[in-house]
């Protein structure tokens, strides 16, 4: 579909309304484009992309970011050399001409061994850290990638390149992309959903770009849900105006919308009186969603959740209730894992906020049988060096680690590995294209044909080099 | 082997809606094909990603983008043969069904549909022609086709616009109402709506130039120039904040000013553009293109730590790139980063060579960027007015006087002279290794015992001591670099005890440069003090001198003989440091004094240059020593006290003038330009490709610049006749801001992957119109607006409706919802809220608390503005480019990082909720409300009719003002019965309340102007 079609609003569903406005005969096989009207079956869509280039194995996506860049090496890659070459020099060969951040300039770079233990966890004796046992406790239903790289050193341009698989500002986010392409099940509530949680220890700052839809309409932008304040910005009426009152007002300005309509034939009121039923929808459903205390005590206990605490543990719970109710894709962040100086009590005390819950939105997804069709993903936009930054780890980008679980993804196995020094990934490399990729194809897209034309050129999520889905990790 | 099936995996296109462009549909009678307008749109999106500019991705040696690669022989075979479709190689490739040599390849994702593959076909037939991609043919002025007159044509446009238009079945849509014209032209023109009087007198005016007046009054406003400077500015990426990570502020409103001011003034295109580009280079260039030039530094920065500057470079040189190119050239640049471009003729030394123009521009790759005060000129005359002050206060502070003479010689003998003490031995108790070095200082060094005692022998004590300094000196083996061995630099003299011969020496009076503040509640018992170290360990035997946090530099402890010594024998000084945890002293020396008065701490310590000079004998002092005695002495001269503190007053007030001139980031020239080099794959760690040398790209360069080209000359081709690029683009956007869509879409890519132009001959007559005439804004936006096309309904019938949805063919006028800053400035403007100064510094509206909580270093929090910033137009709203204000952002606003030349127009439930539930709109009704109660007249109905008038330049019909009706008297109803409901709806807002009025009144008419200000057509231009 081409920009200038969608600018103007005119998307499927709200053209369809058009109909009984009487224009629907308005171009409409222009419109609707070669896929024609929604087929019904497993394939179909409420994207542009419909039917789905193939059978999907998860409807959503909920991304566990990591933000800060956790280390790697103590977490999800133990690297016993590491801890053998603890204080003595890295290896030259290794580092020269590398990128490299805050340890530029440093005469000798010393090697720091893991900071926790390692334990095996499952059936499937998955290595995992100590200082996350809770994970541990679901390594038979995730998949350890061990060989992730990416592109960029510093956070923003990282978070960037994760989320949009470029390095220059503009582009659209993978949540924006994959709620253009798949639409949102839900009616009431937005189809990309962005939760930051309150309590980490270092506050990097995130930036609204990374879920900006970039050139593809604002409405498939991710919504950033607050946890102080309106959850979602001007979502409250306004004082002294209850309701019913704002329900009149909005009834008034559809009904004078409708008038209007008769006497210009504008598709775009069509689509505004639509949109105004839907803000008003929401201002119901978003305080309904948020409202956790229907939620039972072992559902608190499970996640560590305390109500409106805005903790990660109460954006998991969250997350599961969107999830619940469609929205398509959904990415929180908790920022703590930006450990320049003392990595070892760094990662107890982040990992503290967010191992619980990680593990408990997977066990509540599969006892309400949803993990089947979720795919959730945790990492960061990249990893730590192997080498000491006095007693903490620098940013690294040659090899670091992601868990996936669920949507169609094989449990109890990893994926990739890093060299003795988990400095570089070197078998099965991974990088962001092929996440992006690996993700579109659990959601029933071809990476390849999902493209949006902006600026003369074909976009695509996965970008222009060549990219690979990773089937090995496909159950 | 030509023709080699290949697999194409970049830029796979999948959904490809677009129409046929140009009625080319299969059946229709053929016209000639036309190259620029029918083929090469389908070899580039086909065909070029593999057989185009770029070498490095082209297959089989096949080039189609230019005439000689497309009839090349290659290994006897020959892509395209003039005239003989049947003998090309492309027919039979394109044809095929053999899957494995059909092009484009399966896998491509890529297809050509038979009424395409007939055109090409017919193209070859035709004997194909090839042609230069339109963008790039050199601009023609083409004579304005005759057409059958009528009402419609009123200027050469109008020509144009109708004979397309005929030529494809429609008619002009009837002339829109006086109403409707004056609002669609006060938002195009000023970015506001017209007053109620406006329209009454516009409608009312019968005279024959009535239309030509309102157009010459709006181009007249200043508010002319706020709306294309935010169409300016979006293009430009103007941001209050630097853009990256911490994003801290980096505003620049002297910039946004200019640019107002330009486009008020009328400045010329060509000479807006050397300024914004050059303007620092500009012969006596005046501060406003100095400001102007502020255009090369708009670009986002970083502050982030741990980034690479190198790589930073880099990434400003392509982020310029990619903008001069897109503003001006309607071209995108960003893939010749990596690679040659796939479709265009543009190749990564074009990018570089680009980028070079830029590599004088001095900047922080990596911090702070600094910015330059642009003094106003009253600002400058007042400075320099007190400069020349400075030089007579300066004078007297220089001259010696026969009085300063006098205080001097009384000055030196008051002053201490120290004698530094030889230390002949130094001994360690508990095994530091004490040396003693040159300038008989003591160095503690090796063993590091947590407590110690140094006893030192010294010769050279005057005759007459009376008093001893210990000073303990910094040293770079030391921790903190002393002067102490402790981790933390400090030491503690615990006890120092002075011996002649067998004899004890009593001591008084010590004193200290500094005494410790830190640890035991800031020293409150003196248990640091400079005493503690004489008392005989009467605070206990821990406590003694010692200086922390002050460490790092030479602190001194100074003391008292009780009486005179006798003679200058040697003397032993014992000194104890028993406080533990390694605070021993590090390094020191020891000086003795024969100075009979008061010797304290704060007795001036002459520095060693001064001292050598006052031992002296006066008559043996050369006059050069005497000059320098003299010199010391006047800088604290009590005598000269007065004229000293009228010097530091003034430059005191002349700081503070310099620190209230303006400032801004402009372009600051490098004496020698950065190296820019080609970076293979875009890889900044990769110095070896090429050096680049500023040039054009070089398929559009007419000519070889002369030595290193500057910004000035890459203005100077881009304003030049023989660009081809400029003109058309800046015209086709213009076009765009009347008419909602371009001539030539998108408006940012005039590339062979965008739409050739609907009206090809129209948008080149435009631009050269526009060169013709010196690049004169205002003369084109006239053109367009006083055309018959322009005054066109919007509204149409269904049949034109679908057959035209997005409006090619001009058949009747654009229509769309404002822009974000218009929405806002609207509601304003309507409730009679609008602040009008024109410029200054950017605002803050009212914005969700913890909105900007995900800011840091450092944390920030959004304070709105109160009075008139409050109500200030969009355009000077504080631009944050990684929390742009969420008002901004629903409705489309761009976070300029980049260019942006034409925003989206989404319509979305955030922008109801924005509309209903943003104070800033609540508000507006609120105060709207009011006004409609005292002056909307005596009846609900004349005070709908009055709203209707001021917010939609029209009366209500009957039906809308049947449901406001309902609206206001069951709102009333409710408010009446819920007086604490009624009383927060209407004083909501800062903006002073209507006392006179009744609440409840005030609250149920703001549901109606809530109403008003949410509908479609308020917040849309028709």
């Amino acid at each position: 579909m081409n920009p200038e079609q969608f600018a103007t609003g005119l998307n499927r569903r709200s053209f369809l309304n058009n109909v009984s406005l009487g224009v629907g005969s308005l171009a409409l096989t222009s419109m609707l484009g070669p896929s024609g009207l929604a087929k019904p079956g497993k394939l179909s869509s409420f994207g542009v992309i419909n039917p789905l280039h193939f059978a999907p194995r998860a409807k959503r996506v909920i991304h566990l970011c990591m933000a800060g860049g956790p280390s790697h090496l103590e977490t999800l890659d133990y690297k016993p050399k590491l801890a053998e070459m603890n204080g003595k020099g890295m290896p030259r060969s290794i580092t020269d001409g590398q990128p490299i951040a805050q340890l530029q300039g440093n005469k000798e770079l010393k090697c720091l061994g893991p900071q926790h233990e390692f334990k095996t966890f499952g059936q499937s004796g998955q290595s995992i850290s100590s200082a996350l046992p809770h994970i541990g406790g679901i390594a038979d239903e995730i998949c350890i990638i061990r060989s992730m790289t990416t592109q960029q050193i510093n956070h923003d341009p990282a978070h960037t390149f994760m989320n949009t698989g470029a390095l220059i500002s503009g582009l659209p986010s993978m949540g924006s992309w994959i709620n253009y392409g798949l639409g949102s099940e839900g009616s009431e509530l937005p189809g990309f959903v962005v939760l930051t949680s309150v309590g980490g220890a270092q506050d990097q700052p995130i930036a609204s770009r990374q879920w900006h839809s970039g050139f593809l309409p604002s409405r498939f932008q991710g919504v950033h849900f607050h946890s102080t304040g309106d959850p979602v910005l001007y979502i409250s009426n306004p004082k002294g105006v209850d309701s019913k009152g704002q329900g009149a007002v909005i009834d008034a300005v559809n009904s004078i919308n409708k008038l209007r309509n008769k006497t210009v034939a504008d598709p775009e009121i069509a689509t505004r009186i639509s949109q105004y039923e839907m803000a008003f929808r929401m201002q119901t459903s978003v305080p309904e969603l948020i409202d956790t205390s229907k939620e039972p005590e072992h559902v608190f206990d499970l996640y560590g959740a305390k109500p409106g605490d805005g903790s990660f543990a109460s954006n998991c719970m969250l997350a599961r209730r969107l999830a619940e109710r469609g929205t398509r894709f959904i990415q929180l962040y908790h920022r703590g894992w930006d450990h320049h100086g003392g990595v070892k009590n760094g990662v107890l005390t982040t990992a503290k906020h967010i191992d619980k819950a990680s593990a408990a939105l997977i066990k509540d997804l599969k006892d309400r049988g949803m993990l089947d069709d979720t795919l959730i993903i945790w990492g960061g936009e990249f990893g730590r060096t192997p080498m000491a930054q006095g007693s903490g780890r620098d940013h690294h980008i040659k090899g670091f680690s992601f868990w996936l679980a669920g949507g169609g993804i094989k449990g109890g196995i990893s994926y990739g590995n890093t060299d003795d020094f988990g400095y570089n990934a070197v078998q099965d490399v991974v990088n962001v294209h092929d996440f992006h990729a690996t993700m579109l194809h659990l959601l029933g897209v071809d990476h390849e044909k999902f493209t949006f034309k902006f600026q003369g050129l074909d976009f695509r999520l996965s970008g222009v080099e060549e990219a690979h889905v990773l089937k090995k990790l496909i159950a | 082997m030509p023709f080699a099936r290949q697999i194409c995996l970049v830029f796979v296109a999948a959904l490809v809606f677009s129409a046929w462009p140009s009625g080319l549909v299969a059946g229709e009678n053929p016209a000639k094909v036309d190259f620029a307008r029918d083929i090469r749109p389908l070899l580039s999106d086909n065909c070029f990603a593999c057989h185009g500019p770029d070498s490095k991705k082209r297959k089989a040696d096949l080039r189609l983008d230019t005439r000689e690669g497309a009839f090349a022989d290659l290994d006897g075979t020959t892509a395209i043969v003039h005239g003989k479709p049947n003998d090309s190689e492309l027919v039979s490739r394109i044809i095929t069904d053999d899957e494995d040599d059909l092009m484009p390849p399966p896998d491509s994702g890529k297809k050509l549909d038979d009424s395409q593959k007939a055109l090409l076909q017919r193209w070859i037939a035709e004997g194909a022609q090839y042609d230069l991609h339109w963008a790039y043919k050199p601009i023609t002025r083409p004579m304005p086709p005759s057409v059958k007159r009528g009402s419609f044509v009123i200027n050469d446009i109008d020509r144009f616009v109708l004979a397309t238009m005929r030529a494809k079945g429609y008619e002009p849509a009837r002339e829109v109402d006086r109403r409707t014209l004056i609002r669609r032209l006060s938002f195009d023109l000023t970015g506001l709506p017209p007053t109620w009087e406006q329209v009454q007198s516009f409608v009312g005016d019968s005279s024959l130039h009535a239309f030509e007046k309102l157009v010459d009054r709006l181009l007249a406003s200043p508010h002319y120039g706020e709306r294309m400077a935010a169409f300016w500015l979006d293009l430009v990426r103007y941001a209050d904040t630097m853009g990256y990570h911490s994003d801290n502020e980096q505003t620049k409103p002297l910039y946004r000013e200019y640019v107002i001011n330009a486009f008020n003034n009328n400045l010329p295109f060509d000479r807006f553009t050397r300024e914004q580009l050059a303007g620092d280079l500009l012969p006596d260039r005046t501060r406003q293109q100095l400001i102007a030039s502020g255009y090369n530094r708009l670009n986002m920065t970083t502050r982030e730590g741990g980034s690479q500057p190198k790589e930073y470079i880099a990434i400003y040189l392509g982020d310029r790139v990619r903008n001069v190119s897109a503003v001006w050239m309607a071209t995108t640049l960003n893939c010749t980063e990596c690679h040659d471009h796939k479709f265009d003729p543009f190749s990564m030394r074009d990018y570089y060579s680009l980028g070079s123009f830029f590599a004088d521009l001095e900047e922080t790759p990596v911090g702070p960027q600094k910015y330059t005060p642009l003094p106003t000129r009253a600002q400058q005359a007042a400075v320099d007015e007190l400069k020349k002050k400075l030089p007579v206060l300066e004078a007297m502070l220089n001259t010696q006087t026969p009085a300063l003479d006098d205080a001097l010689a009384k000055w030196e003998t008051a002053q201490v002279k120290w004698t530094g003490l030889e230390p002949s031995g130094a001994l360690s108790e508990n095994g530091t290794e004490l040396t003693i070095r040159e300038d008989h200082s003591v160095l503690g060094s090796g063993t590091l015992p947590d407590t110690d005692t140094y006893t030192v022998t010294l010769k050279g004590a005057p005759a007459g001591t009376r008093a001893f300094r210990i000073e303990a000196l910094p040293d770079d083996s030391l921790p903190k670099k002393g002067p102490g061995r402790a981790g933390n630099g400090n030491f503690v003299i615990t006890e120092a005890i002075v011996k002649a011969g067998e004899k004890t020496i009593p001591l008084r009076n010590a004193t200290a440069s500094f005494e410790q503040t830190l640890a035991n509640e800031n020293n409150p018992y003196k248990k640091w003090s400079a005493a503690s170290a004489i008392d005989g360990d009467a605070k206990g035997a821990s406590f003694g001198w010692s200086v922390l946090p002050k460490v790092g530099v030479a602190q001194r402890l100074i003391f008292e003989a009780a009486e005179a010594l006798e003679g200058a024998g040697e003397l032993t000084f014992i000194l104890k440091q028993a406080h533990g945890t390694q605070h021993t002293l590090g390094r020191f020396k020891i000086f003795a004094t024969d100075h009979a008065g008061k010797v304290t701490a704060d007795s001036a310590v002459l520095s060693k240059k001064i001292g050598d000079i006052l031992a002296i004998p006066l008559a043996k002092r050369s006059d050069g020593q005497k000059k320098k005695i003299a010199a010391h002495y006047r800088a604290f001269a009590p005598e000269l006290a007065d004229t000293r503190k009228d010097l530091a007053d003034l430059k005191l007030r002349i700081k503070e003038l310099e620190k209230a001139f303006p400032t801004s980031l402009v372009s600051v020239r490098l004496a020698k330009p950065r190296t820019v080099r080609i970076l293979p794959r875009g890889n900044w760690q990769d110095d070896s490709g090429p050096e680049m040398q500023p040039a054009v790209p070089a398929h559009l360069k007419r000519g070889d610049f002369k030595g290193r080209a500057s910004r000035g000359e890459l203005a100077d081709w881009l304003v030049s006749r023989e660009n081809p690029l400029t003109a058309r683009v800046m015209v086709n956007r213009l076009w765009a801001m009347c008419f909602g869509r371009g001539l030539a879409t998108p408006l940012d890519d005039f590339g062979s992957q965008g739409t050739p132009p609907t009206h090809p001959e129209l948008l080149d007559w435009l631009a050269a119109d526009f060169m013709d005439h010196d690049w004169d804004i205002k003369r084109t936006m006239k053109l367009l607006i006083t055309s018959g096309a322009y005054r066109q309904s919007s509204t149409t019938d269904a049949e034109t409706l679908a057959a035209d949805p997005f409006n090619k063919w001009l058949a009747r006028q654009g229509r769309w919802r404002l822009d974000a800053e218009m929405v806002r400035d609207n509601a304003l403007a309507v409730s009679g809220l609008l602040a009008n100064p024109i410029g200054g510094a950017s605002v803050k509206p009212y914005q969700p608390v913890g909105y900007w909580k995900h800011l840091n270093f450092p944390k920030r929090k959004w304070t709105h503005d109160s009075g008139v910033s409050q109500y200030r137009r969009g355009l000077y709203t504080f631009w944050c480019r990684t929390f742009l204000h969420p008002s901004m952002l629903a409705f489309d606003a761009p976070s300029r990082e980049g260019c942006v030349a034409q925003r989206t127009r989404s319509n979305t439930p955030q922008q109801a909720l924005v509309l209903l539930n943003d104070p800033t709109y609540v508000e507006a009704s609120r105060v709207f409300a009011e006004r409609i109660l005292q002056h909307g007249g005596d009846t609900d109905r004349e005070r709908l009719a009055w709203a209707f008038e001021r917010a939609l330049c029209r009366k209500p019909s009957d039906g809308e003002r049947d449901i406001l009706l309902r609206l206001v008297g069951e709102r009333a109803g409710y408010f009446a019965a819920h007086a604490g409901a009624a009383k927060a709806a209407a004083t909501v807002g800062e903006w002073t309340v209507a006392k006179s009025l009744k609440p409840e009144r005030v609250a149920a008419w703001a549901a109606v102007s809530r109403a008003i200000l949410n509908l479609y057509e308020t917040t849309s231009r028709f």
